[in-house]
């Protein structure tokens, strides 16, 4: 074997197992960083298999469940799979400020893990932007519609 | 009319293309001349269709031409001007259009600078350009044709995305990109010609590499642009999320930083020709799989645009673009051989080597992080994301790795290092970034990552600063040549290696400053009552009250927050949220305190105007704005690289080599192109 052809041969099984190694580690970081989208209904329906990992929860926000703490620091309500009475729904708490948008029956997804005690601890809370364009109707400032949407709805009311 | 006038343009830019690439190719393939005036002027043609029905769009949205089908979905009487316009690339349609335009100008500007030289390569490369210009032109055409007619005509429509009216940023930072995507055309055309040919020159490697430079850099900017708006707009208080289409601009900026290093040693060292093509086919192949997890829908993000039947288009020209590079490749490749050999583990070239390694890690790591969630749905049918910690598990030790080589690398001579002199060479900025390093870890700084990037930073900018000074001081003692013309010689005698290094520093600067604000944030939030007072990493700001304004095309709420910063200043920030007219969802800006030290970012989530409260968002983000800061320097240095040179100066560059760099004058001779 020339050194040329054995130079290469070298230079191949590094590459190769350089290779290997490094689709070794990042597939194993993927296992381990992996987020799950689920429902309620979906997480409910996996058993253990809930508890351990990190899950992005979408659903909507049940009607009547926003509760906040004295301090008005945390954050509980319960994301359900719709809107209709009795639909499947789980325990939210959350300690990041929800944004303006947050109200009853609106679509969200909180990122955060789910324990025993069956509440789904969350650390980022999205509001599903509706991205729908409305024209305002005659005489509606679309300002004002803002507010009575979240007047009724949001934090300081529901206290 | 407008609708019938640029639907007919696009038609014809579609012909002309066709045309074009058929002659091309063919002519090309067969070695003959005669196709070449007949593939100029498919390029013209193409081209000058490309703007016209760009300017009829443009046309259409300013009159407010509501029948044409574009206009009615992101037009709107309201949206003042330079929006209207804007907003020519603010929809998945118009967008396309746009792109085309790019693309015309790209390949008309491409003939006319090479018309009258490269005779062998030309057609066949303006073939494969106009080929791609086809796809394009045939997106436009059929299925993300923004020119259909809307009956009955609305009297108004909705106006742009609010998203993209929110920030000024938003005007330059997707032309930018759309710059750099296009841009990697031209040099896929131009490996490809080489390919098909089944031979490159040196000379056809020139314009490779420049028009590669002309793409990075602008996909450079578009990026950090891309990351400021986010930071600026979003209020998420943060620039970067590897978002899948941030990754997909990302992609092919690693594999066109890697072509950049491979075509030095090829160039110097006659290897790793069919390794620097590869890595040319393979950053054009990943801007059109990033248009397409963009523009198809099938990934959810701030980016991507509404769902659309041009998914499947783009998935057959990718399968196409595949095939046709691996075949390439294969066939062709075997008769690129490389004429040079690895010398030394110790050499410039055995660095490069490692840094292209370390690219292609990264870009294979973002990319299987990126296109997961797609298999995983498609083979097992379960929803999943990966998350951020992954790719920084990824990409931090990358980053330190591509740090330390751009320190390492050019202490390094090419070929057989002097084992002396190379110790030399290292003592002084090893020991700087080691003082660097005790100097952070003194001041409180902690961490493994973060103290490693900043010794290494301290490393590589010793080591860079040398090599940009030592020509310029030995010309000011041998020549007795004033600072200026000693700076100017310099850089002009070997423009690329000068201009490579002030690349080199602006990269630094970005990875350091990633490193602190990513390391070293500072975020906390809370719902104040007026009066109230939070506090964050020395800072105090205390809630003021609720102000509402109204703008042309918007009215805000904006909570006045006074801030009285760690030396003793009062300042007020209003941060905001925005209301669209014709949008439910409120928008917000943040209110950002920029200091060359660190940012105090406050956005504003909720207010309620019964309670009289607020809730913010508080983050102290040290260094972040150098990310931005940095854009100069790439600029800088990529002009330097590629300004024209004369004749004049190819003729001097024999003089002498000088200083004490490893590396002398010598890559300025190859330079010209």
């Amino acid at each position: 074997m020339s050194p040329v052809a054995r130079n290469r041969l070298i230079a191949l099984g590094a590459l190769l197992v350089a290779g290997a190694g490094l689709g070794f580690v990042a597939f194993g970081n993927i296992g381990e960083n992996l987020v799950y989208y689920w429902s309620p209904s979906e997480m409910l329906g996996q058993g253990d298999k809930a508890y351990s990992a990190t899950i992005r929860l979408g659903g909507v926000v049940e009607p009547g469940s926003i509760q906040w703490n004295a301090e008005h620091t945390t954050l509980h309500f319960r994301v359900a799979d719709d809107v209709k009475e009795g639909a499947p729904s789980v325990l939210v708490r959350s300690t990041e400020t929800p944004p303006q948008m947050f109200r009853d029956k609106i679509g969200v997804v909180v990122e955060g893990t789910y324990d025993k005690s069956g509440v789904f601890s969350s650390n980022r809370l999205m509001v599903n932007h509706s991205n729908e364009y409305r024209a305002p109707k005659e005489g509606e400032d679309p300002r004002q519609w803002q507010e009575t949407l979240s007047d009724a709805t949001t934090a300081m009311g529901a206290k | 009319m407008n609708g019938t006038v640029g639907y007919g343009l696009v038609l014809g830019g579609l012909a002309f293309a066709a045309f074009g690439a058929l002659v091309g190719l063919v002519s090309g393939l067969r070695r003959s001349d005669a196709g070449f005036p007949w593939v100029l002027r498919a390029v013209w043609g193409f081209a000058a269709c490309m703007v016209g029905s760009n300017l009829v769009m443009v046309h259409a949205l300013v009159t407010h031409d509501f029948s044409v089908r574009y206009v009615a979905q992101v037009g709107s009487r309201a949206t003042p001007l330079v929006y209207t316009i804007v907003s020519l690339w603010s929809a998945l349609e118009g967008s396309i259009l746009f792109w085309g335009l790019i693309m015309g100008g790209y390949i008309a500007a491409f003939a006319f600078i090479h018309r009258k030289e490269h005779a062998r390569y030309m057609q066949l490369a303006l073939g494969t350009m106009l080929a791609v210009g086809v796809f394009f032109a045939f997106l436009i055409a059929g299925p993300a044709n923004p020119w259909g007619a809307v009956s009955p005509v609305p009297a108004d429509g909705p106006g742009p995305n609010p998203l993209l009216q929110n920030h000024v940023l938003m005007v330059i930072h997707p032309p930018m990109l759309y710059l750099g995507y296009v841009g990697m055309t031209v040099p896929f055309g131009v490996a490809v010609a080489g390919l098909l040919r089944g031979e490159i020159g040196e000379a056809w490697m020139a314009p490779l590499r420049r028009w590669t430079l002309v793409a990075w850099l602008f996909l450079s900017i578009g990026i950090i642009l891309g990351a400021w708006w986010a930071y600026a707009v979003l209020g998420w208080g943060g620039y970067w999320a590897w978002d899948p289409v941030e990754n997909a601009s990302f992609l092919p900026w690693l594999t066109a930083t890697a072509f950049m290093h491979s075509t030095m040693v090829q160039e110097r060292k006659r290897m790793l020709k069919l390794w620097t093509l590869s890595l040319a086919l393979a950053s054009f192949v990943l801007t059109i799989l990033g248009t397409f997890m963009t523009r198809s829908g099938i990934f959810n993000s701030v980016h991507s645009f509404t769902q659309s039947d041009i998914g499947p288009t783009f998935l057959v020209f990718l399968g196409v673009l595949l095939v046709l590079c691996v075949g390439l490749l294969a066939v062709r490749g075997p008769l690129l051989v490389p004429e040079g050999q690895l010398a030394s583990p110790l050499s410039r070239e055995a660095s490069i080597l490692v840094n292209n390694l370390v690219f292609v890690a990264i870009t294979f790591t973002v990319l299987l992080g990126t296109l997961y969630p797609l298999i995983s749905e498609a083979v097992r049918g379960v929803r999943v994301s990966v998350g951020e910690p992954y790719f920084n598990k990824m990409a931090v030790p990358g980053g330190i790795a591509v740090l330390f080589l751009m320190g390492v690398g050019p202490v390094l001579p090419w070929g057989k290092p002097d084992k002396a002199t190379l110790r030399r060479q290292f003592i002084i900025p090893a020991v700087v970034g080691l003082v660097v390093t005790a100097a952070c870890f003194a001041a409180g700084l902690r961490g493994v990552y973060p103290l490693m990037t900043f010794g290494l930073a301290g490393f590589v900018t010793v080591v860079t600063l040398r090599e940009l000074v030592a020509p310029v001081r030995v010309r000011m003692a041998e020549r007795k040549e004033g600072l200026v013309a000693a700076v100017t010689t310099s850089a002009l005698k070997a423009q690329r290696r000068f201009g490579g290094y002030v690349v080199h520093l602006g990269i630094v600067l970005i990875i350091v400053a990633v490193a602190a604000s990513s390391a070293y944030v500072k975020h906390t939030s809370g719902t104040l009552k007026k009066g109230q007072v939070i506090e964050l990493g020395g800072y105090q700001l205390k809630y003021l009250g609720l102000v509402s304004g109204e703008e042309p095309h918007r009215t805000y709420v904006a909570a006045r927050v006074e801030v009285t910063s760690p030396g003793g200043k009062v300042s007020e920030l209003k941060p905001r949220l925005n209301y669209y007219e014709r949008s439910t969802d409120p928008i917000g800006t943040p209110g950002v305190r920029e200091t060359p030290g660190e940012d105090l970012y406050v956005s504003l989530m909720a207010f309620s105007e019964q309670a009289g409260t607020a809730s913010i968002n508080i983050w102290v983000f040290p260094l972040v704005g150098w990310i931005w800061w940095s854009i100069p320097l790439l600029v800088l240095g990529t002009l330097i690289s590629l300004w024209p040179r004369r004749k004049a100066a190819v003729a001097m560059a024999g003089a002498p080599a000088v200083g004490a760099s490893p590396l002398t004058g010598g890559d300025a001779e190859r330079g010209a192109a």
